[in-house]
């Protein structure tokens, strides 16, 4: 079967100043699918990432994200996808009902369709009895999960998470990455950047970028195969040791 | 409008659950004028003098009642010989000696002129001043009233009257300076670390990521900042009604407009500081050096404007608190109205669309 692209790039470059922090990247996410976007720190990665979430301007190239035009339609994209940053998402001096609150309203959720999602999330994450409690006080997995489901509220195509399981334990790990499965099964679109090769395994497709290049994109076990290795790691360490 | 008053609403939750700012706002305008208004003063009163009285007769004793008997001075000690003054004045206590010459009464009488040296400590040259001023004005009197029925030839008597603060209280020259600090202060400083916090917590990536538009966020994280400052605004104004028994003699709602001009030119000034700053730490020290010394040292609200030397007279002209402290006096103290403000209104507005343009052009989406 023939599914449709929501992520469409082709030559995608950023410059700064003389210094191409992106070069010419070309790739495609299909609906449904987990992009798993890799690189070493200072590959471009979260360059690249900005210009596709319209927060910063190509220098050249082409890019569509659910169907919209990133140089153009900017303002579009925003309504049609969700973010979570490896910073916080959550404000801590907010309850976990307040922030769910905002959240939902600034994406423009009327005020009866808020409480319904809400009950609905907290029933989900098993934290009704935390809901009226500072998100401050909460562990960063919980926050983690819950930043996540807000990312989800207004039901967008296209999940963008930078780096989201930066600095949790292994269990939390394992039940974000069920809750990133479930909703690829609804449809939704993940497009994850990691630093933890195990995860790479979890996604349908990965890319690889080394020096503002994407050097390698493909399955993990076609990738393996590929560079004649076991595991995604060592895939990316022969890949980061060619270039040098 | 939904999505904005959420917005809104957040940001008094911020503001509410943080200490430290809600005793910025309401904690520091009120002690801000109360010590302004009771501690720091230029009046004099209760000035601790000494006396040193060579002849001892009747003159020289009423003189020193007339003296004692004002509220300004009291007598602290009386010295018997001039050596004795420098340790008198050492102790710190007394700010004044009053010097009567031998045979004062004598020599009034025979030579119609008799001498008080008044020796004054003058490591606080302003009060030395007010010090020997008041005392003239007393002996002068005194004169006055004996000369009563002597008829001279003629006379010169200077009537000076005080007009707009007839009883020159400094806390009517106070208020109009800690009013402008106060407005500055929590709109210019307490907007630019809300907006540099969601720059620094990574809150602001996600704002931007969302549908609102950026100009959106920068307003919706300015507008409760306009009703805390109106709030501040008013309290002052009760304050120095109420305790200070400061008069309004112009229009409250002109006060009121200029008052929300003003804010907003500080608003924007903080957007302004906030696009230039990474960190709320790099805000606050932007915010206090780069405004509130100014504001303090070259507003004239403590230092008259009019003996800086010529370069910095310049520079006052473009600091706006200057041209809203000339406002607020002229409706508080002078009672005058739009007719005779609009210059400085004027400027105001000008001023504030300028920052505005300039922060618009400074606000790039920048968040690396």
């Amino acid at each position: 079967m023939k599914k449709t692209n929501v992520i469409e790039v082709e030559n995608l470059t950023k410059m700064f100043g003389d210094f191409t922090a992106v070069n010419a990247i070309t790739f495609e996410v299909k609906k449904g699918e987990i992009f798993g976007f890799l690189g070493a720190n200072g590959a471009g990665k979260t360059t690249a990432m900005k210009m596709l979430i319209g927060i910063s301007k190509p220098t050249s190239g082409k890019a569509k994200v659910a169907g919209f035009d990133v140089f153009t339609h900017a303002e579009d994209i925003k309504k049609n996808i969700g973010y979570m940053s490896q910073k916080f998402a959550l404000y801590d001096d907010l309850t976990v009902k307040e922030n769910i609150t905002f959240f939902g309203g600034i994406y423009g959720l009327s005020r009866p369709k808020i409480k319904e999602k809400t009950i609905a999330l907290l029933e989900e994450l098993g934290l009704q009895e935390v809901a009226n409690q500072l998100v401050g006080s909460l562990p960063l997995g919980w926050k983690q999960k819950i930043s996540f489901s807000v990312s989800l509220l207004h039901e967008p195509q296209i999940v963008f998470l930078d780096e989201p399981t930066g600095g949790v334990d292994p269990i939390t790990r394992r039940q974000f990455w069920e809750m990133i499965y479930k909703s690829a099964n609804q449809g939704t679109t993940i497009f994850v950047t990691t630093h933890y090769m195990d995860e790479a395994e979890y996604c349908d497709r990965v890319s690889i970028m080394v020096e503002g290049k994407i050097e390698a994109l493909d399955t993990p076990k076609k990738l393996k195969d590929q560079f004649k290795v076991d595991s995604m790691n060592e895939v990316f360490l022969k890949l980061a040791r060619n270039i040098e | 409008m939904k999505r904005f008053l959420g917005f809104i609403e957040k940001e008094f939750y911020h503001i509410f659950r943080d200490k430290r700012s809600l005793f910025i706002l309401f904690g520091m305008p009120i002690a801000q004028i109360l010590l302004f208004g009771f501690a720091i003063t230029n009046e004099i009163n209760n000035v601790e003098i000494a006396i040193l009285d060579h002849s001892k007769d009747a003159t020289t004793g009423e003189i020193i009642n007339k003296i004692s008997a004002s509220k300004y001075f009291s007598i602290n000690q009386f010295i018997e010989q001039e050596a004795d003054i420098e340790a008198a004045f050492k102790k710190g206590k007394i700010k004044a000696v009053l010097n009567f010459e031998n045979d004062f009464s004598k020599n009034l009488v025979k030579e119609k002129q008799a001498t008080i040296q008044v020796i004054t400590d003058a490591t606080d040259p302003n009060t030395a001043n007010t010090i020997s001023n008041y005392i003239n004005s007393i002996l002068q009197n005194y004169q006055l009233d004996q000369n009563k029925d002597i008829k001279i030839v003629y006379q010169i008597v200077p009537q000076t009257r005080m007009i707009y603060n007839p009883e020159l209280k400094s806390v009517f020259m106070f208020v109009p300076g800690v009013m402008t600090i106060i407005l500055m202060l929590v709109s210019a400083m307490m907007t630019s670390i809300s907006i540099t916090r969601e720059k620094e917590l990574g809150t602001m990536e996600i704002l931007l990521v969302s549908p609102l538009k950026p100009f959106q966020v920068i307003i919706g994280k300015v507008v409760p900042y306009i009703f805390l400052s109106m709030i501040n605004a008013v309290v002052i104004i009760l304050l120095s009604i109420f305790i200070f028994k400061m008069p309004v003699q112009g229009s409250l709602f002109l006060l009121g407009l200029e008052s929300v001009l003003f804010i907003i030119t500080s608003l924007t000034l903080g957007i302004l500081i906030s696009t230039i700053s990474a960190t709320q730490q790099t805000a606050m020290m932007i915010s206090l050096m780069g405004l509130m010394l100014p504001v303090i040292l070259l507003s004239g609200f403590i230092f008259p404007i009019s003996s800086m030397p010529a370069p910095l007279q310049i520079i006052s002209h473009f600091i706006p608190a200057k041209w809203f402290i000339i406002i607020l006096k002229g409706i508080m103290l002078k009672g005058v109205g739009i007719s005779l403000l609009w210059k400085e209104t004027l400027i105001l507005l000008a001023m504030t669309l300028f920052f505005i343009g300039l922060s618009i052009k400074k606000y790039k989406i920048r968040l690396e």
